[in-house]
């Protein structure tokens, strides 16, 4: 780092403060969206934004400013893990929604999940009427 | 430059915190709440991130990783034994 700002300097500089500032509205959009959309599922899709997006964004930030090419592993890797824990997460909290019943059905453009309960409940109610005449 | 930067970004976080706290307070279900404190983690974290890349340390990165693990062990466990005890179920 020397002293006195040279044009790439203040290029960098320029380019990773629309970063940090990109990446907060990231946030602000997580919070908007959580505030105004109807039900869990939709909440959810606002929720990930600053998860992934947003902590992409701010990374890079990080990663031009500290001018040094080391960092930039280490930031993948903080990164990935987010990539790996956030979809698992959203997974079993989207399920857990659709179990309790947390969304507004009205609101759903298509239901792939339904065709798959219904089959599974049919099945387990067959092997009970198949199963309840035999004392074992 | 930055300090304009820190001080815009200060703004925008703070009132991303408030809306997730307000979802925290009044959201109608658990799994509300735990998306709410989910988000609310994000948001802190990206105040580390905005910390390390204006002051130009990387002593908080650890901390940004051990953060994204407790959200995850967190909410992947409260969604795994929520329960339904509501009485009407499409008041969400």
């Amino acid at each position: 780092m020397n002293p006195e700002p040279t044009a790439v300097d203040t290029v960098i500089d320029a380019v990773s403060a629309v970063f940090m500032v990109v990446g907060a509205l990231m946030s602000l959009a997580a919070a908007v969206g959580l505030l105004r959309f109807p039900d869990l599922l939709s909440r959810m899709h606002a929720a990930t934004k600053p998860q992934v997006l947003g902590l992409f964004l701010l990374l890079a930030s990080i990663g031009l400013q500290m001018r040094t090419w080391w960092v930039w592993p280490v930031l993948l890797v903080a990164w990935i893990f987010q990539l790996l824990t956030v979809p698992v997460s959203a997974h079993m909290v989207g399920r857990a929604g659709y179990r309790t019943k947390h969304l507004h059905r009205e609101l759903l453009s298509s239901d792939e999940l339904e065709a798959v309960v219904q089959k599974a409940a049919a099945k387990a109610s067959r092997e009970d009427a198949s199963d309840g005449g035999r004392p074992d | 430059m930055m300090q304009i930067v820190l001080a815009v970004t200060a703004v925008i976080l703070s009132l991303a915190a408030a809306g997730a706290i307000i979802r925290i307070a009044r959201g109608p279900s658990l799994l509300d709440r735990v998306l709410a404190s989910d988000v609310l983690l994000a948001i802190l974290g990206a105040a580390l991130c905005i910390d390390m890349a204006v002051n130009r340390h990387l002593n908080n990165l650890m901390l940004l990783v051990a953060l994204s693990i407790i959200g995850f062990i967190g909410s992947v466990t409260v969604a795994r034994f929520v329960a339904d005890r509501r009485e009407q179920p499409h008041e969400s």
